[in-house]
């Protein structure tokens, strides 16, 4: 392979894992924390692609329609956790996902409402939107760097906060013992309220990041979530260290893949779990 | 009588059907030191459940320092001053021993730090050593320093501990009752539950016995001591 091709390749699939891991961590920390499979994980990623382009349109500003795309999700993710979701923690499985594929459909339905069916897209903003040139024939657009690079710094972000904050602490001792953590004076129902607006939060803001680049079309969380349910599981359930290992090794696959073996090209993500499971049943690393 | 620090009338509270606890009346002053006494499934940890709120009694009522928190929740209620070792000591094992210590480590209820990190350090130097390790690598002996510890800082005024010698070298338990006596002696009102009655005896300054979901004795330690039948009849094997 061309050097040049080759790196293209692997920035693609560097900014396509790292997006990926954005909307994964936020599935695996609802999923391994607060036990909750979230169906809809995907539909804010979709959300989040409408907003930056609403909001974009309304306040012409790319960046100030990302700040306040998340407020906005933020917000969504604390109503939603509070009038349903907390209901679902001492429920069955078979609950969550009726609920949370009901707010699939719903989430669809309020899109086609408010947005219509068409495709839109969302322009990259001004002073980024021009190429670094790599050969003569070649080159690689600034955004996708820019935006693998906010990436880096999110993901370093979540480390930080779970690994050395007390609030992260409570994050990890709330997935083991519950009932221990509420007696050490932790409320846990509001740790459990921003554990989930926060994934919330990830997820819609993976949309708007990647609107610029991927447009903006009815039903493209559904895929989102079915990758990033390979994610969380290859990753380990709970662990978002694994998430992100995860979801660069599912970028890497996917986009050579597409390259070197076109045939399977859309097989890629499920080969590489299977073979992850078979070596490693609980998936790459155990919870966080 | 001191100031109570816990005062509960009239609790009756179930698992489901099962009727557990049968109209319990108690009371903590103080800096005073309780021991809860009964034989295997008598409701001693059922009581201090429903005294923490986490198991909600069907009747009766649950006074903190004077306040009623009967339908309060559990943060709330341990927040005014009470730190809870379960029965089982409820470490987090995906935390690091000093995650576990710092995680809620605060000033406790009025203000005070009597207990800081570099105390609970010096009291347990086996921690010291293992600062870093993950909780579930610690030995029972050592998982139940890092409950006390960590109950420590948050700098309660009552200490509640079920069971804390509950499968312990008979060394490992005698270095766990010297703890309690300096927490004692700190000012802590302590509850403590624990197979030793003996021990718990000769540890506390009132006594009281469950059995079946009924206090059957309230005396002072003294007391109970000088009257074997009583512990004879409900204690006794
Ligand atoms: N979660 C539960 N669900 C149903 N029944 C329970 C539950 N926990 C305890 N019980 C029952 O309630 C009764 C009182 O239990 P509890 O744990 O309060 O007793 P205890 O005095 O602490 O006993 P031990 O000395 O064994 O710790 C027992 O009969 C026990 O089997
Ligand atoms: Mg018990």
């Amino acid at each position: 392979m061309d050097p040049a091709i080759f790196l293209i390749q692997l920035l693609n699939s560097l900014q396509y894992g790292l997006l990926l891991f954005l909307v994964a961590s936020g599935l695996t920390l609802i999923f391994g924390i607060m036990g909750i499979i979230n169906l809809a994980h995907g539909s804010f990623y979709m959300i989040g692609a409408y907003l930056a382009f609403s909001l974009t349109a309304a306040v012409g500003n790319f960046w100030l329609a990302l700040f306040l795309g998340v407020l906005l999700s933020v917000a969504l993710g604390l109503a939603l956790e509070w009038l349903l979701i907390q209901r679902l923690y001492h429920r069955d499985h078979l609950y969550q996902v009726l609920l949370t594929y009901g707010l699939i459909l719903i989430f669809e339905e309020a899109r086609s409402l408010i947005w219509g069916d068409d495709v839109h897209g969302v322009q990259v903003p001004e002073f980024l939107n021009f190429s670094i040139p790599l050969t003569e024939t070649l080159s690689y657009q600034v955004y996708r760097v820019v935006m693998s690079g906010i990436c880096l710094l999110l993901a370093a972000a979540m480390y930080f906060l779970i690994q050395r904050t007390r609030l992260g602490m409570m994050i990890r001792a709330g997935a083991t013992n519950r009932e221990m953590v509420q007696a050490l004076g932790i409320n846990i129902g509001l740790l459990y309220r921003l554990v989930f607006a926060l994934g919330i939060a990830l997820a819609a803001f993976a949309g708007m990041l990647g609107s610029p680049i991927s447009s903006v079309y009815p039903g493209m969380g559904n895929q989102v979530l079915i990758v990033s349910f390979v994610v969380v599981v290859i990753g380990g359930i709970g662990s978002v260290r694994g998430a992100l290992v995860a979801a660069l090794l599912i970028g890497i696959a996917d986009t050579f893949g597409k390259v070197l073996v076109p045939q399977i090209a859309g097989m890629t993500a499920y080969l590489l779990m299977a073979a992850v499971l078979l070596w490693r049943p609980e998936g790459l690393f155990k919870r966080a | 009588m001191a100031e109570l620090l816990i005062e509960a009338r009239g609790l009756h509270s179930y698992y489901g059907a099962s009727h557990i606890l049968h109209g319990v009346e108690i009371s903590i002053g103080r800096g005073e030191s309780l021991g809860l006494m009964g034989r295997n499934g008598m409701g001693k940890t059922t009581l201090l459940k429903t005294l923490l709120g986490l198991v909600r009694p069907r009747s009766g009522e649950v006074k903190v320092k004077g306040v009623p928190v009967t339908q309060a929740p559990t943060h709330r209620i341990v927040r005014m001053g009470i730190a809870y070792v379960p029965e089982g000591r409820g470490i987090f094992p995906n935390l690091s021993v000093h995650e576990n210590l710092v995680m809620t480590a605060r000033a406790g209820a009025e203000g005070r730090r009597d207990w800081d990190y570099e105390r609970v350090l010096k009291t347990f130097p086996r921690l010291a050593e293992r600062l870093s390790h993950g909780g579930a690598q610690l030995s029972g002996g050592e998982q139940q320093m890092l409950t006390i510890g960590r109950a420590l800082l948050t700098n309660p005024d009552l200490l509640i501990l079920d069971e804390a010698t509950e499968g312990l070298a008979p060394k490992i338990a005698k270095e766990i009752w010297q703890i309690v006596r300096v927490v004692r002696a700190s000012g802590i009102a302590t509850v403590i539950v624990d197979k030793n009655f003996a021990a718990v005896n000769a540890i506390t300054d009132r006594n009281l016995i469950l059995v079946k979901g009924e206090v059957v004795y309230c005396g002072a330690s003294s007391d109970l001591r000088s009257k074997p039948e009583v512990h004879q009849k409900h204690l006794g094997v």
